[in-house]
C-alpha cells in the first residue's frame, strides 16, 4: 500500500508496541544545548544512568552565548554556569560538543544539516521546539520537554502515539521577492497557530520543490508556530545533492547507496492524508506580522485588522490586546510602521542563502538614521566564514549594520542582544511573542530582503518594488 | 514522579488565547540550571510590575485567587518554546491542573511528566466556568481523575477524557524511563537489526 514519508519513518523506527500504551520509537540523533539539556544530565547522575548512545548525541552551544567578541570572558554569570555546566556534562557523559571555540558550531538547527548528521528517514529530537527544522530534510524531527531529553540520553527512545498527518501543498509559482518565509508565514495565517495541532504535516507542491534546501529548513523551520510538532517534506535530488561530502554521514557507505536508502523515504505516489490544505503560490505576498502571535499576520501591502470586522469574541480580544502591546491603530497600512532595530538571524533565517538575500538588498545603501541597531548574526561559524569569503559581511558593516559571530541571540535575548522596552524590531525570526526579543520589545516577524529593506527605509517596504543597486 | 489522584482547590482565570511558554516563564529565568524554585517567576511580565510589585490589573493576583491550584485557560495554551521550565513554574506556583479548551502539544507532554493534570474541555464549558469563578469568591473545584470528572461546588460534575495510559502513570507516579527500560531487551534487539547510520567519528 502507498505511504507516506511519515508512516515510512514511523514504521522503520518501532521498537515496542503493546496495547494501551504509547509505542516505543527509536531515536537516531539527538541534539542537545545548554538551556533545556541540565536537569535531564543531573536526572541521569541521580538514578546512576549513563547517555546509551554517546555516539548518537550531538551537543553545542547557541542560545546563550555571546555574538561578540568571543576573545572576552562572557559577563553574566549565570550563562557561564549554564555553559560550563554542558562543557562538564559533555566530557563526563562522553558526548560531542561542539564549543565555542569549535569551527564547527552554531545553532543547534543550522550546524546539524550543515555537518550532515541531519539525513533523511531519520528520527531526530532536541530539547527545542525548534527541531521541526531538520524535516526540511525528510527526516522526522521534533521538539522536546527536558523529561524527554533525559528519557532519550538514558534509553535513545521515545514513548509516542502515532500523529495525524496534513498535507500542505502549495502550487504554482512563488512572484518574485516572495520567499520561504512569506510561505510559512501564509500558511500559519491561513491555518492558524493551533491548525498543525496533534498532526505531522508534510509540505508538497511545486513551489516547495523549487525552493532551496535553506527555504525548505525555514518552511519546516516554522511548522511547530502552526502548532504541528514535526513538518517534513520528502527527499529529492536537492536533498542528495546537499548532503554530498557532509563531514557525518555514515563511512564506508557509497554515495549511491545512500542516495538509494534515502529516496527510498519519500512518500508514495498516490499515499494519503488524514486532511488537506492548499494555497496557491501565485497569491503570496512579502508577509509581516502585527501581533504577538506569529498567525497575527498579513501582507505587506495590508493593514493592521480593524477589531469590529473580527467576528469571532476571542479573537477580537486577543487582536485588541496585541494591538495596544504593539502600540499599533487599527486600519494602519503595514508600509506606515517604523522599525528601532533590525535582527537578521535566528534558527529560522541565518543561512548563507538569507544572508545573501538581504545584502542584495543593502548593497548600496546605508541604514536609516532613525534606525538605533541593524545586525546580522549567521547561523553558524560555517555560515560565518563562507559569508565574509563572499564578502558579504563588508556590504552589510559598510551601510552599517553589526557584523556579529553566530548564536541565538535577539531570537530569544537570552544573551545581551535585545530589544529595550517600547523598542520595535523588523525581525526574520520565529516569534513575536509579547517580550520575546526583550521585555516589552515588539517584534515584527519578516523574510531577510524584508528586514534588510526596513533598515534602509527606516519603515516596512515592499520588497516587490525594491530598487536593487 | 509525583502522583496526582484527586485534586480539590480554588480555580484561578487566565483569560487569554494563545499564552505562550515565553509569558508562562520568560528567557532571563531559563538560565537556572535547577529542576526547582521557578514558582516565582510564573508569569513574571504579567503578574508583576518594574519594581517587583503585584500588577493590579492581572485577574489571577486578586487576593480571592490567593492559593489557586487550579488554572483555568483558554485554547492554544502552553504553546511555542518547548521550555520544560514552564510546567515547572506553574507546579512550583502550586498550579497543578489546567483546564482549557485545548493545549499546545510539547507543553501537554511536559505537564504529564511532571504529575500535572491538563484537561481539555469544550470551549462552552471553559466559557461557563469562567462566569462561575467570577461570580463566586473562593469557587473550588475537585478534580477526581480515578474517576474522570471534575465536581462543581453544587455537587454538579463535568465528565473529561484522559489518556488511560497516562492516567494510569499519573495515578502511579510512575517514572517513563524506568516503564520504558522494561523493554530493555526490545532495544537492543532492535539496535542489533536495524541499520541505523552512524555518523562518520570526526
Amino acid at each position: 500500500m502507498a505511504q507516506n514519508i511519515y508512516e515510512k519513518i514511523w514504521n522503520a523506527h518501532l521498537v515496542h508496541e503493546e496495547a494501551g500504551q504509547d509505542s516505543l520509537i527509536y531515536i537516531d540523533r539527538h541534539y542537545v544545548h545548554e538551556v533545556t539539556s541540565p536537569q535531564a544530565f543531573e536526572g541521569l547522575r541521580l538514578a546512576g544512568r549513563n547517555v546509551r548512545r554517546p555516539e548518537l548525541t550531538f551537543a553545542t552551544l547557541d542560545h546563550n552565548i555571546p555574538t561578540t567578541d568571543r576573545s572576552q570572558p562572557i559577563s553574566d554569570p549565570m550563562s557561564k554556569k549554564q555553559i560550563d555546566t554542558l562543557t562538564s556534562n559533555c566530557k563526563e557523559f562522553g558526548v560531542a560538543l561542539f564549543d565555542m571555540d569549535d569551527a564547527r558550531n552554531g545553532i543547534v538547527h543550522v550546524i546539524g544539516p550543515e555537518l550532515g548528521l541531519t539525513q533523511p528517514g531519520l528520527t531526530i529530537v532536541c530539547g527545542d521546539s525548534h527541531t521541526s527544522t531538520h524535516g526540511a530534510f525528510g527526516a522526522l524531527a521534533f521538539g522536546i520537554g527536558t523529561s524527554e531529553v533525559e528519557h532519550v540520553l538514558a534509553t535513545q527512545t521515545l514513548p509516542q502515539r502515532e500523529a495525524k498527518t496534513m498535507e500542505i501543498r502549495v502550487e504554482g509559482e512563488l512572484k518574485p521577492g516572495i520567499t520561504a518565509k512569506d510561505v510559512i508565514l501564509a500558511i500559519i495565517g491561513k491555518i492558524g497557530t493551533a491548525g498543525g495541532t496533534g498532526y505531522v504535516i508534510e509540505f508538497t507542491g511545486s513551489v516547495i520543490r523549487d525552493l532551496s534546501m535553506e527555504g525548505r529548513m525555514t518552511v519546516c523551520n516554522m511548522t511547530i508556530e502552526a502548532g504541528a510538532r514535526a513538518g517534513l517534506i520528502s527527499p529529492d535530488a536537492k536533498t542528495i545533492e546537499y548532503l554530498q561530502g557532509r563531514s557525518y554521514l555514515p563511512e564506508g557507505v557509497s554515495p549511491q547507496s545512500l542516495a538509494k536508502r534515502w529516496s527510498a523515504f519519500a512518500s508514495d505516489s498516490g499515499c494519503t492524508y488524514d486532511t488537506l490544505v492548499e494555497l496557491n503560490g501565485a497569491d503570496i505576498e512579502p508577509q509581516v506580522t502585527w501581533g504577538t502571535s506569529p498567525g497575527m499576520v498579513t501582507g505587506v501591502t495590508g493593514t493592521t485588522p480593524v477589531l469590529a470586522d473580527i467576528a469571532d469574541h476571542n479573537e477580537r480580544l486577543s487582536a485588541d490586546k496585541a494591538l495596544k502591546y504593539m502600540d499599533l491603530p487599527e486600519g494602519l497600512l503595514m508600509t506606515f510602521i517604523r522599525i528601532d532595530k533590525v535582527f537578521i538571524g535566528s534558527c529560522t533565517n541565518s543561512r548563507i542563502e538569507d544572508l545573501r538575500e538581504a545584502s542584495r538588498a543593502v548593497k548600496g545603501y546605508d541604514v536609516a538614521p532613525s534606525v538605533k541597531l541593524a545586525m546580522v548574526v549567521p547561523g553558524s561559524q560555517a555560515v560565518k566564514r563562507q559569508a565574509e569569503a563572499e564578502g558579504l559581511d563588508k556590504i552589510f558593516t559598510e551601510a552599517g549594520f553589526e557584523w556579529r559571530e553566530a548564536g541565538c541571540s535577539m531570537c530569544l535575548a537570552m544573551n545581551d542582544d535585545r530589544l529595550d522596552p517600547g523598542e520595535r524590531c523588523a525581525s526574520t525570526s520565529n516569534r513575536n511573542f509579547e517580550g520575546r526579543q526583550g521585555k516589552g520589545g515588539r517584534t515584527h516577524l519578516v523574510s531577510p530582503a524584508m528586514a534588510a529593506a526596513a533598515a534602509v527605509e527606516g519603515h516596512f517596504v515592499d520588497i516587490r518594488d525594491w530598487k536593487y543597486l | 514522579m509525583k502522583e496526582f489522584t484527586t485534586l480539590t482547590g480554588i480555580v484561578a482565570p487566565l483569560d487569554a488565547s494563545n499564552v505562550d511558554t515565553d509569558q508562562i516563564i520568560p528567557k532571563q529565568f531559563l538560565k537556572r540550571i535547577e529542576r526547582t524554585g521557578y514558582g516565582e517567576f510564573l508569569f513574571f511580565d504579567w503578574r508583576l510590575r518594574e519594581d517587583g510589585s503585584p500588577n493590579p490589573d492581572f485577574e489571577m493576583n486578586a487576593a480571592r485567587y490567593e492559593g489557586a491550584s487550579v488554572l483555568l485557560a483558554r485554547e492554544n495554551f502552553g504553546c511555542g518554546s518547548s521550555r520544560e521550565h514552564a510546567p515547572w513554574a506553574l507546579d512550583g506556583f502550586g498550579l497543578r491542573c489546567i483546564l482549557a479548551p485545548s493545549f499546545a502539544d510539547i507543553f501537554f507532554n511536559n505537564c504529564f511528566n511532571n504529575g500535572m493534570l491538563p484537561i481539555a474541555l469544550p470551549a462552552a464549558t471553559i466559557d461557563e466556568l469562567f462566569e462561575l469563578v467570577r461570580a463566586s469568591e473562593g469557587y473550588e473545584l475537585t478534580v477526581d481523575l480515578p474517576e474522570q470528572k471534575i465536581t462543581r461546588p453544587d455537587g454538579s460534575t463535568i465528565g473529561f477524557d484522559v489518556d488511560p495510559f497516562r492516567k494510569d502513570c499519573l495515578l502511579k507516579g510512575l517514572d517513563a524511563i524506568g516503564l520504558t527500560l522494561k523493554n530493555e531487551s526490545k532495544i537492543s534487539a532492535y539496535e542489533s537489526n536495524a541499520d541505523i547510520p552512524i555518523p562518520a567519528a570526526s
